[in-house]
């Protein structure tokens, strides 16, 4: 007896997929949720650490001048975003991949393994639009006064958007290209000089006294989020011409997005 | 291909099989031709493996570990990306439309793979929120199972510290949430203790008399031989033969067998054998190494028999013919008649022979007798 096979139209599938996707982001907000104190210390505490040091302290203790708190303060919620989408997704993806084998559970959801991956993207973006969020009024509290550009709302909103989207897909590459059993070996070597070279510390244009490290920094996604969030913040201030991060950022999420999708459905799917 | 190749021809008389059962009832899952190889690997994980299973059918992988049971069933749940051939299940070419497959069929994995930041009711109720079932029937299904399966007092705790048979019973009622037509079982009762895995099998029981389709993989032959209508027998990629357990069990050559202990002094062991081999009655004979005897495992009638050898201190894990003086040698004989009426005359043979029986069993072919008989390697 020969067995007929039915094909399945097309459409029927994308609404499944999508109920299960908005389902699946719907369980993950539902914990977040449920975590929100633990996930505001985890994100929040490192930059207020840093502003409150760099921007606060040494100022008041005149090893600084009062201008550089608010060059810092843009830098510093670039940090947050990109580091909390990229933990976001990195982090919970080794586990869920490993010892929890929880991912089965979304794999076998009626959606393609790569709606699963762009799931944890876009929840990641979210936590870190949030955190950034949250280090506005964090910052006026320990610097007193931020700066703030009504004119540069469209490029700062861009920024945000971009950089936790970029932030999830780097998070996305890192978690399925490292074992779990290096994983506290990749946090040492990629957050640190992530943190280091983003100039979230400095403006980008000023370190045209340090060549090699000015191109080095060039190659850090973060560097154009803080340019970007400077130039939107900051007008008048030093940065990056306005046009290059929200391009650069594009060019990191295509990349990264691509980069971290393939190794993602080459880990979900033998 | 050889047609004197038992194996092979057990093949091809498996297809045949199928598609008697697929003219009989609606086909719930075909497999056709299946190829898996994994990258950098010599040999194909799965080889060209065919069957059918009919809609309300239990359908047993049996095999050991390797075997390819577990990439077989992972192709048919979207998980695994067939190197060649074709599987559908509920219908569905599940290379074409995983997510239409995916609708179609659960998975209860061998290993929790649960939601550890939700409760066990939060597991069932987003599980079917994933498949898009309305919420209010979400909440009516899984106060359901959560009473079925008896999880009600639990059912707001989360899964953490679930012991391993709690664990496996949300991971079936999470399966039923979705209301699949196809379920797949991987070794649903290893590490359970006794209590918890009867009621696994319970639980499967029940689903059967319901009418939903289960593939379930294990090595456990008495768990294939209860709760399975069909079963097929997998070794090394290949599917070697699929039947009945009863209809298996008739395959391996006699009907029933023998398998003795002997301690032979000084004695000739080739002109033993060769006399217990020419008795009125004997098939076959073949030399058992401790490794082929196998632990105590299920209704292996040989089991106890192994066990107490293991117990005594036994022979060392090689072939029967390196033992040292002073252990006994294995041997089973595959009889044409009653075995029980050979005792008399294979003792006066052996004694005839200088020899001591030690040891005796009497055994009526089990599902691992006809994985011997079809690899001539014990399960495990």
């Amino acid at each position: 007896m020969a067995v007929v096979s039915i094909a399945q139209p097309q459409t029927r599938t994308t609404g499944t997929a999508l109920v299960a996707f908005l389902a699946i982001l719907r369980r993950d907000v539902a914990v977040t949720g449920r975590e929100l104190p633990a996930f505001l210390a985890q994100v929040i505490l490192q930059p207020l650490g840093l502003l409150f040091v760099f921007g606060r302290v040494l100022t008041d203790l005149g090893f600084t001048n009062p201008a550089y708190a608010k060059q810092l303060f843009p830098g510093i919620i670039a940090m947050t975003i990109m580091l909390t989408a990229l933990q976001s997704v990195a982090l919970p993806l080794v586990i869920e991949f490993s010892f929890t084998k929880e991912i089965e559970d979304r794999l076998l959801a009626p959606l393609p393994a790569s709606w699963v991956a762009a799931e944890k993207i876009v929840f990641a973006a979210g936590r870190a639009i949030i955190a950034g969020l949250v280090m506005f009024p964090v910052g006026w509290l320990v610097l007193g006064s931020i700066p703030f550009d009504v004119g540069g709302i469209p490029l700062l909103v861009a920024m945000v958007v971009l950089g936790s989207l970029a932030g999830g897909a780097m998070g996305m590459t890192l978690g399925t290209v490292v074992t779990p059993a290096r994983i506290n070996i990749m946090f040492a070597i990629v957050l640190t000089p992530l943190i280091f070279t983003g100039c979230s510390q400095y403006p980008w244009p000023s370190l045209s006294k340090l060549p090699w490290f000015q191109l080095l920094t060039l190659f850090n996604p973060m560097t154009y989020v803080s340019e970007g969030t400077r130039a939107a913040l900051l007008p008048n201030g030093v940065h990056m011409l306005t046009w290059i991060p929200p391009i650069a950022l594009l060019a990191a999420l295509t990349v990264f997005g691509y980069v971290g999708m393939r190794g993602f459905i080459r880990r979900a799917i033998d | 291909m050889n047609p004197n190749d038992s194996a092979v021809s057990t093949l091809v008389d498996a297809r045949r099989d199928d598609t008697t059962v697929a003219a009989q009832r609606p086909i719930a899952v075909v497999v056709r031709d299946l190829v898996k190889r994994y990258p950098k690997r010599p040999t194909n994980a799965v080889d060209g493996v065919s069957f059918a299973v009919g809609q309300g059918e239990v359908f047993g992988l049996l095999g050991p570990n390797g075997a390819g049971k577990t990439t077989t069933v992972g192709v048919l749940t979207t998980r695994v990306r067939p190197t060649g051939g074709y599987a559908e299940v509920a219908g569905i070419d599940v290379a074409r439309d995983p997510v239409g497959a995916k609708r179609r069929l659960a998975v209860v994995p061998q290993r929790s793979n649960l939601d550890r930041a939700l409760s066990a009711r939060q597991i069932l109720l987003f599980h079917a929120a994933y498949f898009g079932v309305p919420a209010e029937e979400r909440t009516r299904r899984a106060n359901e199972l959560l009473e079925q399966f008896g999880l009600t007092e639990r059912a707001d705790d989360k899964v953490d510290f679930f012991s391993g048979g709690q664990s496996q019973r949300i991971m079936i009622a999470r399966a039923l949430m979705h209301e699949p037509e196809v379920l797949f079982l991987d070794e649903p009762t290893t590490g359970l203790d006794p209590q918890a895995r009867l009621f696994v099998w319970d639980r499967i029981r029940d689903l059967k008399s319901r009418g939903v389709t289960m593939i379930l993989t294990t090595h456990d032959m008495e768990e294939a031989a209860s709760l399975c209508d069909r079963v097929a027998i997998m070794d090394r990629g290949k599917l070697l033969a699929s039947d009945t357990p009863d209809a298996l069990k008739e395959t391996v050559p006699g009907r029933n067998s023998l398998e003795v202990g002997i301690l032979l002094d000084g004695g000739d062991r080739d002109a033993l054998q060769a006399a217990l081999a020419a008795l009125p009655g004997v098939e076959r004979i073949e030399p058992v190494t401790k490794a082929a005897a196998g632990p105590p495992v299920g209704m292996n009638p040989f089991a106890a028999f192994a066990g107490g050898v293991a117990a005594a201190g036994g022979p060392p894990p090689q072939a029967a013919a390196a033992a040292p003086a002073g252990t006994p040698y294995h041997l089973r004989l595959y009889a044409s008649v009653d075995a029980p009426s050979l005792v008399a005359p294979m003792a006066r043979l052996i004694t005839d022979h200088d020899g001591e029986l030690v040891d005796l069993s009497i055994g009526k072919p089990s599902l691992e007798d006809v994985f011997i008989h079809l690899t001539g390697r014990a399960l495990r």
